[in-house]
């Protein structure tokens, strides 16, 4: 379950069950079916433009989904992603736009504060030991997007230099958007991270037992402020792609994205008991979420109907998940 | 005086290992029934079989003369059987009243209506009284003292009639004075006419409240005997009395240097301060009863817990330990005595489990050099013949001395010189024991420190050069190997000196 990609290559080699199979690729099995499904019902689905349209959709979920994958590989949570998104591309909105600043300090401010707010979460979870990050990001959320409404008055920024725009609008090679190979980039660095370094391996060791991993020499509380800071940093570089995209920094700008986001790293197969996920299983359930909106899109379902599409798919990925795991506790 | 429980030729074993061999016991109403025996003699096997947790393998239980099959703790709440452990099972939240009914509440009429609680309240005071309690049944048990809350426990007995109630150490976590209160209410118990089956380790109280004695030792009951008659000594030598057989592969060492010396180290919340030096080639154990401070003293040597005052020395040098982190550069090793909870991450791998604590000597650049892990693994798998030997199987799926295994191969990939073991043959078969006593002969050969706490006195007396014996919080005896003896530590760490 807690897989490294090397323990996956280990694994192939040896000629695995079916079960074990289906256990380590079974969000990559769901994406598959479900491409060959609407592959089947309309024509309009399998192009290249249409994929690339898909991936460009995912990006902004798949970075929050991709901050959020470290808090919940400890056990905790990070509720205040959206609101982090929020706060950041205001506070760059006011610095580049209003203030008139070269974009490149805006860039660096919108991920500062991203990181800096995830600091605060990290530092509010383990100094003033508050007993679960629901709370304290509930807390956090809360203020960013409040923060996010005063600095301009809820006023919305817009016109941002090129460099900005590039982030969410840019074709690399005419074709592919920039915020997806952004997206890859991410994730190849967040899997060396997390499987090859120290701090990527106290992460897991703490979601599986911390108890243990803090008696086996690992300062918790140091790797939980790292965890909550790259959530945060995470939310900023999503705020980016976004501003990217529409051109435009509003405070409401990531409203309600940390559930999406929490989504994807579920359906692929992370368990919020923490110790058990993956960055690529993450990506494929970002991919499936905007894959089954944007299939649902073209076949002309309604947008709340959608979101029922998405409840239903997070049940059954989690069950099938309980069924995977179920003969093997007695 | 008629009979009430009796119990003939029960037996319990445990995937394959017999834990209760031969069990017989009988239980007259009114009276106050000790059971006594060391660490793993049994005796929670036998209660958890008197009320239902766990269904016997062989033998007869009879309630009042009659053949009963008890097969859930429903069972023998209906016979009449109550059972105090030494955990409370109280909702700290909740009023007394609603905790003594719990699962039995009263209603005003039928199984619809509304809770009768004026009536609870009154009938929980009531109870309250007779065990010479006058506190009002409306407080929340969160506000009581622990003493207090076990008497909560006692009422639930009441709210059903009950004949028997089992008591497992009762007065293990309760202050002197509780304690007296406790053993008070017990006597007034009896004098209505309920019997009690009783297991404490503290031999004064079983001579003041005991009417007979059941003796427990490798799971056989001994005997029965009359507490008045018997002396203490008397019931220490048969709950011990035991050749050694060489179930403990003793290695011959010679005393190196010194390598661990604690010096007037004050526990948290402790009054005791404690010294003693473990050397090279000398195995140290520490003996001692469940609770007298043995496994929160390696706690603290090791940063876990913050101690008070003290200084801890490691090779000679003063080194100051503030967290495990700091101990394991040290040179401290850990392996504590619950390695489910916090030795082994149980879901992930014998490779992560055994690498988790020594990453950093496996690194290349910023990078981990997962080769150079699994090679190690490998060498650690076969060396210290872990089965099976795929590195990838998780720890959950291993048996306890496997897994027991795995936690002591993460300790010496971190090139540790001073190990404290607590407990480290707790519940593992006896091959796997042996095991594990081989190993730590040949840690000790190489040089390295070894401090063991154990419960169990003939691992203590088998593998370890010199012992130390602790009792609430104090070092009541220091003894070498050719002076101690079972008798002498039951009586330390009793405090019956």
């Amino acid at each position: 379950m807690a897989q490294t990609v090397v323990e996956k290559k280990n694994e192939k080699k040896k000629g695995v069950d079916a079960k074990a199979i289906l256990s380590k690729f079974g969000a990559l099995f769901g994406l598959l079916l479900l491409i060959i499904i609407l592959s089947l019902l309309t024509d309009r689905f399998l192009t290249i433009n249409n994929f690339m349209n898909i991936a460009n959709q995912a990006s902004i979920n798949a970075l929050l989904a991709l901050g959020v994958l470290l808090p919940i590989l400890t056990a905790g949570i990070d509720l205040s992603i959206g609101a982090i998104l929020g706060f950041s591309v205001m506070m760059m909105g006011l610095v580049v736009v209003n203030m008139g600043a070269n974009p490149i300090i805006g860039i660096l401010v919108c991920l500062a504060v991203g990181a800096g707010f995830g600091l605060i979460n990290g530092l509010l979870l383990t100094k003033l030991r508050l007993p679960h990050p629901f709370i304290s990001t509930l807390g956090t959320m809360n203020v960013a997007r409040a923060l996010a409404l005063i600095i301009t008055g809820a006023a919305p920024i817009a016109g941002f230099p090129f460099l900005i725009q590039y982030f969410g609008s840019g074709k690399v090679a005419n074709v592919i958007p920039f915020s997806f190979v952004l997206v890859i980039i991410v994730a190849v660095g967040l899997h060396m991270f997390l499987n090859h370094t120290m701090t990527g391996r106290y992460i897991y060791a703490i979601g599986g037992n911390k108890e243990a991993a803090r008696l086996s020499g690992i300062n918790v509380d140091r790797i939980l402020i790292i965890v909550y800071s790259i959530s945060g940093l995470m939310a900023g570089l999503a705020g980016l792609v976004l501003v990217g995209r529409v051109n435009s920094a509003f405070p409401l700008a990531g409203l309600g994205y940390e559930l999406d986001a929490i989504a994807a790293v579920i359906i692929g197969g992370a368990s919020l008991f923490g110790g058990v996920g993956t960055v690529w299983g993450t990506l494929i359930g970002a991919l499936i979420i905007a894959v089954l909106r944007n299939g649902l899109n073209l076949l002309g379902v309604a947008a709340d109907l959608q979101l029922a599409f998405i409840g239903v798919v997070i049940i059954a990925a989690v069950y099938v998940d309980v069924l995977r795991q179920r003969p093997r506790k007695n | 005086m008629t009979e009430l429980l009796r119990l003939e030729n029960v037996c319990k074993g445990f995937s394959g290992i017999p834990v209760l061999k031969n069990i017989d016991l009988d239980v007259k109403a009114g009276e106050v029934h000790v059971l006594l025996g060391e660490n793993g003699a049994g005796k929670s096997t036998m209660i958890k079989i008197m009320t239902g947790s766990y269904s016997k393998d062989e033998g007869d239980m009879y309630w009042e003369g009659q053949k009963v099959n008890i097969q859930g703790p429903s069972d023998a709440m209906n016979l009449g059987i109550a059972t105090i452990y030494q955990e409370l099972n109280l909702i700290p939240e909740l009023p007394v009243y609603e905790n003594i009914f719990l699962g039995r509440e009263i209603k005003k009429n039928g199984k619809f209506s509304l809770l009768n609680k004026r009536e609870m309240i009154e009938r929980a005071a009531t109870y309250l009284k007779r065990l010479g309690q006058d506190f009002s049944p409306e407080v929340l048990v969160s506000s009581l003292g622990v003493g207090q809350q076990q008497l909560v426990e006692i009422a639930k007995a009441f709210t059903v009639d009950t004949k028997l109630i089992i008591m497992d150490e009762p007065t293990s976590s309760l202050s002197a004075s509780e304690s007296e209160q406790l053993l008070k209410t017990i006597m007034e118990l009896r004098s209505q006419g309920i019997a009690i089956v009783y297991i404490s380790h503290r031999l004064e109280e079983l001579k003041r409240i005991g009417d007979r004695i059941t003796i427990l030792r490798d799971g056989n009951t001994i005997d029965t005997l009359n507490v008045k008659e018997t002396s203490t000594d008397k019931m220490v030598e048969l709950m011990v009395g035991r050749k050694l057989e060489d179930k403990f592969p003793k290695g011959e060492f010679k005393l190196g240097e010194e390598g661990l010396r604690i010096e007037n180290l004050r526990l948290k919340g402790s009054e005791e301060e404690l010294n003693f030096t473990a050397y090279q080639g000398q195995i140290l154990g520490i003996s001692g009863l469940v609770g007298a401070g043995r496994t929160e003293l390696a706690r603290s040597i090791f940063g876990v817990d913050p101690i008070e005052t003290g200084k801890i020395h490691v090779f000679g040098k003063e080194t100051l330990i503030k967290s495990p982190k700091d101990a394991i550069r040290a040179g401290l090793a850990f392996i504590t005595e619950n390695r489910k909870t916090e030795g082994l991450i149980l879901d992930d791998s014998i490779k992560n489990n055994m690498s988790i604590a020594s990453l950093k000597k496996y690194k290349r650049g910023p990078f981990i050099h997962w080769e150079k892990i699994k090679q190690s693994t490998e060498d650690y798998t076969r060396e210290l013949q872990i089965r099976p030997g795929n590195i990838e199987k998780h720890a959950r799926k291993l048996s306890g001395g496997n897994q027991q295994k795995v936690v002591i191969a993460k300790w010496l990939a971190t090139k540790a010189r001073v190990f404290i073991f607590d407990e480290p043959t707790r519940g593992i078969d006896v091959g796997a024991k042996v095991e594990v006593y081989r190993l730590i002969n040949s840690l000790v050969s190489d040089g390295a420190v070894v401090i063991i706490i154990s419960s169990e006195l003939p691992e203590i007396l088998g593998i370890c050069d010199r012992v130390l014996v602790m009792s609430e919080g104090k070092i009541t005896a220091d003894l070498l190997r050719e002076e101690a003896s079972q008798e002498l530590i039951m009586k330390a760490a009793t405090g019956g000196m």
